[in-house]
């Protein structure tokens, strides 16, 4: 029987055009895996959340969503720029989003604190210029 | 469990197996098999969609005909409001809902009336302190199932209130039963339907609509029609209009949306396009949106699959017909909407379940084997989602075989690599030379 089930995917830097189809394929996954509807609704925002913020904010990168059995860990990595101030970063309504991208409705600064309060655990890491690293786990 | 029952329904000898319902499915409920269209009826929402796209006309929806009326000893037309849009501007309402009554109909009731209480009750509901946002319109019953399918973290999100259908029938019951003196079952109330949807829901052919329904049956605007209009040349016309033209509205999109125009909103018609934002909304991206109103059919019920009129022609008319009426007195007042909001009369009865799709597996650890052998299969296929193979797309050919219900040469490209591999056998094995045999280019002697 198989431990884990992954998948990887792609996110282009200001790829408006795909960006959503992680987390549109993530949340079909799980729910033909029979992952419980209310655990689906807090992923599926999180790793929207995710995605949005390596397309806007980022150079590119990938998210990989990984599940035990027991667990899913939604990863992120982005190849830069980082983020300098992390807490300010996870602070409600702090945001580096430029004009353009209010516009279209993102770069509210929720996006790093929601999804902090929907996954069970949150893991953020940066570094200047390298890139951010997130890790968010979800108990099944 | 009762079997789930579907209005939606196929003439076997009119389908000629193509794959345009199944393409165009928004539930990928259709799969082709033994040459003929069937339904998952686990995933069917009714929306009509098939209906529409059909070039064939072998889908349908089972309305009822007009022999029920022998059933009752009281009968009432609820006509929907887009009922009044199949009609030329120069035939009056009160022409329209006579020609009812020379029918046999014993009473019209307008659906637009009770619409307009609905509507009015909007109010009380977004004020409510429970209530979770953005509220989402449960008018149009093949969004509430997609909900109930596709979105069930949803559901709390619905209207708690009935829709302008049922809360114009338990008026209407409730009066009649005091008026002529008769018992709830004496009353037939009949619904005349544009659309699958809202049949599939009087019946209560599906489990997952716990509510019982308090109207009859229905009738389909394009089999009632052409008896209307039988009728309207030869009829002095009655005084029977009740609704206005805040209630005719509703027969097409933000007609809902009207009562609450202080409100942020967005409204949205043709299911795939519900479906596009009922995602966002998953994704918690409208969290600062008080209202959403999604309708299945493109314009909104002026669209729907049952109806005669041309969707934005019918709309036209029915926006013309509003504006006429705007005005025009009825007997809802702003105190009887909120009585009839306080004393739970507009609630909704029965709870609306969750039917999300079944997993791949009821173990998730074997669903996950599942979900890799579908990614292996998937990979070989070819990808162009033709639909040959009788499921909707690649992908899904891949569930399907998983959940062992087609097999991986259903695809005639998985086939057709097979019998070129299973012809290079035979040619290698037609070459081989048993031992009785002489091989090719040797010589006759014998060592």
């Amino acid at each position: 029987m198989a431990d884990t089930y992954e998948m990887t995917f792609n996110v282009g830097s200001r790829d408006f055009s795909s960006a959503g189809d992680a987390s549109r394929t993530i949340k079909r996954t799980l729910k033909q895996l029979g992952v419980d509807s209310s655990i689906i609704r807090r992923i599926a925002i999180a790793s929207y959340e995710a995605e949005m913020n390596i397309a806007i904010h980022s150079l590119g990168g990938k998210i990989d969503l990984l599940i035990d059995g027991d667990r899913i860990f939604v990863e992120t990595e982005d190849y830069g720029p980082g983020i300098e101030n992390v807490d300010l970063a996870m602070t409600e309504g702090w945001s580096t989003a430029g004009h353009e991208i209010r516009e279209m409705g993102f770069g509210a600064g929720m996006g790093l604190p929601n999804m902090k309060k929907c996954a069970d655990e949150f893991y953020i890491e940066s570094e200047v210029p390298t890139g951010t690293k997130i890790k968010m786990i979800f108990n099944i | 469990m009762k079997d789930y029952y579907h209005s939606v329904v196929l003439d076997k000898s009119k389908c000629k197996g193509c794959t345009t319902c199944l393409r165009n499915c928004p539930t990928q409920a259709i799969r082709v098999r033994n040459g003929k269209a069937t339904i998952i009826k686990e995933r069917c929402i009714d929306c009509g969609e098939c209906i529409r796209v059909c070039p064939y006309h072998a889908k349908n929806a089972v309305t009822d005909s007009l022999n029920i009326l022998k059933d009752y000893k009281y009968t009432v037309a609820m006509p929907a409001p887009t009922t009044i849009a199949q009609f030329k501007r120069n035939i009056s309402v009160n022409k329209i809902l006579t020609a009812f009554k020379k029918i046999g109909f014993d009473e019209v009731c307008e659906v637009a009336y009770g619409a307009e209480i609905v509507g009015e009750a909007l109010k009380f509901e977004l004020e409510g302190k429970t209530v979770r946002k953005p509220l989402i319109s449960s008018a149009c019953p093949a969004v509430v199932r997609l909900i109930q399918v596709r979105f069930p973290e949803l559901i709390p999100n619905l209207v708690s209130l009935e829709s302008p259908m049922e809360i114009t029938a338990r008026i209407a019951r409730k009066r009649i039963m005091k008026e002529k003196n008769l018992e709830a079952k004496d009353i037939g109330i009949i619904f005349i339907t544009p659309c699958a949807a809202k049949a599939t829901t009087i019946h209560n052919y599906i489990p997952w609509d716990n509510a019982e329904s308090s109207v009859d049956a229905s009738i389909s605007i394009k089999e009632i029609y052409p008896e209307l209009l039988d009728k309207l040349d030869s009829i002095e016309e009655e005084n029977l209009q009740h609704s206005s033209g805040r209630g005719l509205i509703w027969a097409h999109t933000g007609g809902e949306s009207s009562f609450i125009p202080q409100k942020q909103i967005i409204n949205v018609d043709g299911i795939h396009n519900v479906i596009g934002v009922l995602e966002e909304i998953e994704n918690g991206r409208l969290s600062d949106l008080d209202f959403f109103e999604g309708l299945a059919c493109i314009g909104g019920c002026v669209g729907g699959c049952l109806t005669v009129e041309n969707t934005f022609i019918a709309k036209k008319k029915i926006m013309d017909r509003s504006a006429e009426k705007k005005n025009m007195e009825n007997d809802i007042t702003d105190e009887m909407i909120k009585d009839y909001y306080d004393s739970g009369f507009l609630n909704r009865h029965g709870e609306v379940y969750r039917m999300p799709v079944t997993p791949l597996d009821p173990d998730i650890k074997k669903a996950m084997e599942k979900m890799e052998m579908m990614d292996r299969i998937q990979g070989t296929l070819p990808g162009i989602d033709c639909g040959s193979c009788g499921a909707p797309d690649c992908r899904a050919l891949a569930e399907d075989i998983v959940r062992g219900q087609a097999s991986e040469v259903d695809c005639i490209f998985v086939l057709r690599e097979a019998i070129n591999e299973l012809s290079k056998l035979m040619y290698d094995l037609s070459e081989k030379v048993v031992p009785v045999m002489k091989e090719k280019n040797e010589g006759d002697d014998i060592e």
